[in-house]
């Protein structure tokens, strides 16, 4: 049974080809990736992301709840609205999900997971939940639209409510503010700046199309994957799994260590993994031959196999990257077995480009 | 919707394939192909000299999106490839029927062309899609 998000209606009028993304019926691009994906670069663009779950965390114990929950540490949020951005474990150590977490107030936290995962997450976190008495209420009728690009910002505060424009000009990175039923954060999946806005379904149309006027393009999933692949964020349920370690994962730094003592579901197992010496690692590859390296191909190395995780063509560098789960003592320089060839790339940091700029 | 010219043949698999004077058959991708595959940015050409049997995957275009195989419609040897598209894959998208041939075929026999679908055929098959 596949779903629609209230957007559906304007991805048809600006002529989105829609496509099945996890039982959602989503536009993969509105007419040209390549130029979706420049248009993010280099000035504005808007995303479509309602079909992400927006969970409001509320209770006495709300905090508590998520230290033992999630990798990353709640404790580090001392301001209202600040984000954090962390893997959410199973017991073995793998997994099942990343997410974002925003402070509220002491006894509210909102979490946005992946809209592929929304039932294995709603179920794990509601099972975890019952200790704490926290109550998990999730915000279906809220849509969502993200904003990005190096004008972003401006062109989205000059059609929002007043209330919010004002508030939104205040945000530092990686925080938001609530307005009423808005709630608009400067975070993002692209690797430039803007928005992510949450909002009532019943506004979301309007909003939508007054961005249309103000210069802000509608993006599809298409370009919203080679932006964060050149960004070097990872892709749920492509990059890592339940399967994958955090530490594997290129997470190591969303894991909070101290202190010592916070009991965080899958501790005990990284601890032991990271103990005995992680023999993975997710790193970037770019390629040096002609081609396109894709998800699953063979990484052959001195150190020994590894596969990419994805790969695409790099609109902004017009050149092949991929992120690849190799082995760690992986030197700078690799083979990729693409069909029946062996083609070089370098080894690099999983980042490629960021805020208008090459990281390589 | 997609351009169908009426001087071409077709297969299903999307290639169109044209008779030339001198009896070579030119080859390439239909604008629904095109259309379809999205952004061209890659183009791994056949080897000249290579004999080929009709529906033997022969090359292969990239989008951004994926990777698509490209057939033989006919069989035969691999006579010439259009060297453009090796830097420049997305003349493809823009001229699929003309600019963006991608390889010429010997045919082993002229005939075989007879074979494949004319326009009419091949704009009714994208009908039913």
């Amino acid at each position: 049974m596949s779903q629609k998000t209230c957007l559906y209606d304007n991805h048809i009028n600006h002529g989105g080809k829609i496509v099945d993304f996890a039982g959602w019926e989503m536009p993969i691009n509105y007419g040209s990736q390549m130029e979706e994906h420049h248009q993010v670069r280099n000035d504005a663009g808007m995303f479509d992301v309602s079909h992400m779950t927006v969970v409001d965390l509320e209770g006495q114990h709300v905090k508590p709840f998520l230290q033992k929950l999630l990798a990353n540490d709640v404790a580090k949020l001392k301001d209202s609205g600040k984000a954090l951005y962390s893997a959410m474990l199973n017991e073995a150590g793998g997994v099942i999900d990343d997410l974002i977490v925003y402070y509220m107030r002491d006894d509210w936290f909102r979490m946005v997971v992946n809209a592929a995962t929304r039932d294995k997450d709603l179920a794990w976190i509601n099972q975890q939940a019952s200790a704490f008495s926290v109550s998990v209420n999730e915000r279906a009728e809220m849509a969502m639209i993200a904003v990005q690009g190096p004008n972003a910002r401006d062109k989205a505060m000059s059609v929002m409510p007043s209330d919010c424009a004002t508030a939104a000009a205040e945000l530092k990175r990686f925080a938001g503010t609530a307005m009423g039923d808005w709630f608009i954060a400067r975070t993002g999946y692209t690797g430039e700046d803007g928005f992510e806005i949450i909002l009532p379904e019943n506004a979301a149309a309007d909003f939508w199309e007054a961005l249309a006027k103000a210069g802000v393009k509608p993006i599809g999933l298409g370009a919203r994957d080679t932006l964060r692949l050149e960004a070097g964020m990872n892709l749920y349920g492509t990059d890592m799994d339940e399967t994958t370690s955090p530490l594997t994962s290129n997470l190591g730094w969303t894991i909070a260590w101290e202190p010592a003592g916070r009991d965080f579901i899958g501790r005990d197992k990284i601890a032991a993994e990271k103990a005995a010496g992680v023999t993975q690692k997710l790193v970037g590859l770019v390629l040096e031959d002609k081609g396109v390296l894709r998800g699953h191909m063979k990484v052959v190395s001195e150190a020994g196999e590894g596969e990419i995780t994805s790969g695409s063509f790099s609109p902004s560098l017009k050149l092949s990257i991929a992120l690849a789960r190799v082995p760690a003592a992986i030197g700078g320089s690799c083979e990729v077995e693409v069909r029946n060839k062996r083609l070089k790339a370098k080894v690099v940091k999983p980042v490629f480009f960021r805020e208008g700029k090459s990281c390589l | 919707m997609s351009e169908v010219p009426t001087d071409l043949r077709y297969t299903s698999s999307h290639e169109w394939a044209r008779l030339e004077e001198d009896g070579t058959v030119t080859v390439g991708i239909s604008d629904h192909a095109q259309d379809a595959l999205g952004d061209l940015v890659f183009v791994e050409l056949p080897e000249i000299g290579s004999e080929l049997a009709q529906g033997d995957a022969c090359c292969v275009v990239e989008s951004v999106k994926a990777a698509s195989d490209i057939y033989m419609p006919i069989s035969g040897e691999i006579v010439d490839t259009n060297q453009v598209l090796v830097d420049e894959p997305e003349i493809i998208n823009n001229s699929s029927y003309d600019d963006g041939w991608i390889f010429k075929i010997k045919p082993n026999d002229e005939d075989d062309i007879e074979q494949l679908m004319d326009a009419s055929t091949y704009q009714s098959e994208l009908d039913d899609e």
